[in-house]
C-alpha cells in the first residue's frame, strides 16, 4: 500500500529572495530519486505539502510549470513556524515534498478559449506556473490577459519574467502597482480591480478568468467582471485553508461537504456560491 | 450463519486460546468508567458497563499514533528523510464492542479509505482487527441507535454478535474471521439461533429515544448553514471538545513533528473541529473562529455534509456519548430535530 503520508525527499538546489521585504522567497528543489520526479507529475493549480523534518508541513502552490524539467518550484510567504524555518534553510539542505495535491485550473476546458489572469499580492505563485505553462502551448489557447498587481515595484514576484513577457505580443501583461514614488515605474498605477475595468476584455460568453489574490481584491473585482460580462461559471478561484494531511482525510478545510485540499484548492465561483463561505 | 452457546465457564479459557492467536482488547474498567484497552495476559474484558466512556475508536484509531521516524543527525546517510516504522499488525480481536461502535467503523472507512487514497494506519489496523461485538440486552436512555441506522443487535461492521443469556452467551458468527475466531476459541457448541432473535426484538422494544434524519438529504446546505437555531444551540458550548473524543465516528486529526535530540517522530493525534487552531490560518484569519460556527460544524458535517457526500445516512450510530457527557447538556437529537424540520420560509419575516 502507498503511504499517501510519506514526502519525497528532495534538496534544496536554490533559494531567491523575491520581494523587498524578503519575506518572500522562492525554492527551487531537486527530487533525490529522479524516479519521484516522474511520479509527481502535476498540473498548473496543484498544491503540495512541503515538509520540513522537525518542524511539520505546509501546503504551498507549485510556482513552476509542468513544462519545466528537472526540479520544482515554490514562493513561500514567511508566517508561521515551518516557513520561517525554511526560509532559514540553505542550498544543500534535505527536506521532503507531497504531492501533487489537489485539482487544477480547468486546462481541458480552456483549450480554444480566451483566458484572463488577475492576480493580487503573493498569490501569483499557481498563475506563474499557468502563464509558462500557456506560453509552451500557447496554440491551445487564444487571448491571454495578464492582470497583476502588487503595493509597490518591489514587491511584485518573478519580476525578470514578467519584464520578458511584457516584451512578447502573443501574452497581454497588464502589470500595475498600488503606488511607487519611482520615476522611471514605466507599467501601471492603480488597485487590480480598476486596472481590470480598464483593461480587461469584456467576456465573449466562453472567455476564462482566473482570480487569485486578497480577499479585499477579489470582492472588488468581481463585480466589475459581472459587468464584463463573465458568470459564474467562468470565473476560476484558487482557495486557501489550513491544512494538514493534505488528501481529504484529517477534517479541518472543509467548506460544506467539499475539502478544499482534495476537491479543490479550484473552484468556479457558481460551485463557491452553492457552499458556506468558511475560507 | 451459525449460532454457538458458550457457557460461561468455558468464558476465560476460550479467551485464553484466543490470546495466542490474537492480541486482545476489550472494556476494563478504571474506578468508575470503562474503556477499552488491550488487555494484559489472562486479564478478562469486564462487560459490566452501558457502554465505554470513550468509544471503541482507539483499537484501530489510536489517540497518538507514529507516522513516521526521522533523524535530524546529519552524519547520518538518510538524514531528514522519513521512515515508517515497524508496527505490529498482527491479528487483534475486540471482545465485548458495542454493534454502534463496530458500525461506526463502517461509516469511518469511507474517510480513510478512499477511491483516491487508502491511509495505511487505519487500514491495516482495521484489516488486522476481528470484532466480537456485545449485544445491547438493556439499551441506555440516550441510546437512540434504531433510528441512526443501528440497533442493539446489529450486525453491520461485526465479525461476531454475543448476546448475554444469562448462564451462557450466544454467539452468532458473522462473518469468515468470526467463524475463524470461535473455532480458534474452540468455542464450537451449536445452538438454536431464534433466542437471540426474540432477544434482538426485546431489546429493540426498549430504546425509546430517537431521531428523524428523513428530510436532511433535501434541505438546502446554504440555508441550513444560515439557520437562526445555531446561536441558540452554541449559547452554552465550553468547546471542550469532549463530544469529538469520544465520539466513535469523530475521526480528524493533527499532524505533529516531535523530536528528541537528534531524532525524532512525526505523528498524529486526535484534533477536534470545537477548537479554533484546527482551523486557524498562518495570516491570524479563522473561518470558523467563533464557537457558533465551530458547533454548526460538527452538527453539519454529522448530519447534512457526511450525508450528502456519500448518500449513506448519517454519520452517527446512536450511541448517545456525546449526549451523556456534554457538560452544558447539548443534545444532537434536539439539533437533528431543528435540522430535518428546518423550513427557512417560516422563520423569514413577512415584509409587511
Amino acid at each position: 500500500m502507498q503511504n499517501p503520508y510519506w514526502p519525497y525527499p528532495v534538496r534544496i538546489d536554490n533559494v531567491i529572495t523575491e520581494t523587498e521585504d524578503k519575506n518572500l522567497k522562492t525554492f527551487k528543489f531537486i527530487f533525490l530519486n529522479p524516479e519521484d520526479e516522474e511520479k509527481f507529475a502535476y498540473k498548473a493549480g496543484q498544491f503540495a505539502e512541503l515538509s520540513i523534518t522537525g518542524k511539520g508541513e505546509i501546503p504551498i502552490g507549485i510556482a513552476s510549470s509542468p513544462t519545466e524539467k528537472g526540479f520544482v518550484m515554490f514562493t513561500v510567504n514567511k508566517v508561521g513556524l515551518v516557513s520561517s524555518f525554511l526560509h532559514a534553510m540553505r542550498p544543500g539542505d534535505i527536506m521532503g515534498i507531497r504531492g501533487p495535491l489537489g485539482n487544477w485550473y480547468p486546462w481541458e476546458k480552456m483549450e480554444g478559449k480566451n483566458v484572463i489572469i488577475i492576480g493580487g499580492g503573493f498569490a501569483f505563485t499557481t498563475l506563474r506556473s499557468s502563464i509558462i505553462y500557456m506560453l509552451a502551448n500557447r496554440s491551445k489557447f487564444k487571448d491571454i490577459h495578464v492582470i497583476y498587481g502588487a503595493r509597490s515595484p518591489g514587491m511584485l514576484l518573478y519580476r525578470d519574467e514578467l519584464a520578458e513577457w511584457e516584451k512578447r505580443d502573443d501574452i497581454n501583461m497588464h502589470i500595475t502597482v498600488d503606488a511607487t514614488d519611482d520615476p522611471d515605474w514605466k507599467y501601471n498605477v492603480g488597485f487590480v480591480p480598476t486596472i481590470t475595468e480598464q483593461k480587461a476584455p469584456p467576456s465573449d460568453g466562453e472567455t476564462y478568468a482566473i482570480i487569485c489574490g486578497p480577499p479585499i481584491m477579489i470582492k472588488f473585482t468581481q463585480p466589475v467582471l459581472d459587468k464584463l460580462g463573465y458568470d459564474n461559471d467562468h470565473i476560476i478561484m484558487s482557495l486557501e485553508n489550513r491544512m494538514k494531511c493534505g488528501i481529504g482525510i484529517c477534517g479541518r478545510c472543509n467548506i460544506g461537504k467539499e475539502f478544499v485540499c482534495k476537491d479543490g484548492p479550484v473552484f468556479t465561483l457558481g460551485e463557491l456560491n452553492t457552499t458556506p463561505k468558511e475560507y | 450463519m451459525k449460532v454457538i452457546k458458550i457457557d460461561k465457564k468455558d468464558w476465560a479459557g476460550g479467551l485464553g486460546k484466543l490470546s495466542d492467536a490474537y492480541r486482545l482488547f476489550g472494556p476494563v474498567k478504571d474506578k468508575d468508567v470503562s474503556d477499552f484497552k488491550e488487555l494484559a495476559a489472562g486479564e478478562l474484558p469486564d462487560f459490566d458497563f452501558l457502554n465505554t466512556n470513550l468509544s471503541a475508536k482507539s483499537a484501530v484509531f489510536p489517540q497518538n499514533e507514529v507516522m513516521f521516524e526521522y533523524s535530524l543527525d546529519e552524519s547520518q546517510e538518510d538524514h531528514h528523510i522519513m521512515k515508517e516504522p515497524e508496527k505490529d499488525y498482527s491479528p487483534r480481536a475486540v471482545i465485548g464492542i458495542r454493534p454502534c461502535d463496530a458500525a461506526a467503523f463502517l461509516l469511518v472507512k469511507r474517510n480513510f479509505d478512499t477511491p483516491e487514497y487508502k491511509d495505511p494506519y487505519w487500514i491495516r489496523a482495521y484489516e488486522a482487527s476481528t470484532f466480537v461485538g456485545l449485544a445491547c440486552n438493556d439499551p441506555g436512555k440516550t441510546c437512540f441507535c434504531t433510528t441512526a441506522g443501528c440497533g442493539p443487535f446489529h450486525e453491520d461492521g461485526l465479525d461476531v454478535l454475543i448476546a448475554d443469556a444469562g448462564d451462557h452467551f450466544l454467539a452468532k458468527a458473522i462473518t469468515e474471521k468470526g467463524e475463524a475466531l470461535l473455532q480458534a476459541a474452540g468455542w464450537g457448541a451449536e445452538a438454536d439461533g431464534g433466542q437471540i432473535e426474540t432477544m434482538k426484538k426485546a431489546a429493540e422494544a426498549k430504546i425509546s429515544s430517537t431521531v428523524s434524519t428523513d428530510s436532511l438529504k433535501d434541505k438546502v446546505t446554504t440555508e441550513l448553514y444560515d439557520a437562526s437555531f445555531w446561536e441558540d444551540t452554541a449559547f452554552a458550548c465550553l468547546n471542550c471538545g469532549t463530544c469529538t473524543y469520544v465520539c466513535p465516528t469523530c475521526w480528524c486529526f493533527d499532524i505533529q513533528d516531535e523530536n528528541y535530540g537528534k531524532a525524532g517522530i512525526r505523528m498524529r493525534n486526535w484534533d477536534s473541529c470545537m477548537y479554533p487552531l484546527f482551523t486557524i490560518h498562518g495570516s491570524g484569519h479563522n473561518p470558523r473562529g467563533t464557537k457558533t460556527q465551530r458547533v454548526r460544524q460538527r452538527f453539519m458535517h454529522k448530519l447534512k455534509y457526511y450525508v450528502d457526500k456519500y448518500g449513506a445516512g448519517i454519520q452517527c450510530v446512536g450511541c448517545g456519548r456525546c449526549v451523556r457527557l456534554c457538560p452544558v447538556n447539548i443534545d444532537i437529537r434536539e439539533v437533528c430535530e431543528f435540522m430535518n424540520s428546518y423550513d427557512p420560509a417560516a422563520t423569514t419575516c413577512k415584509a409587511a
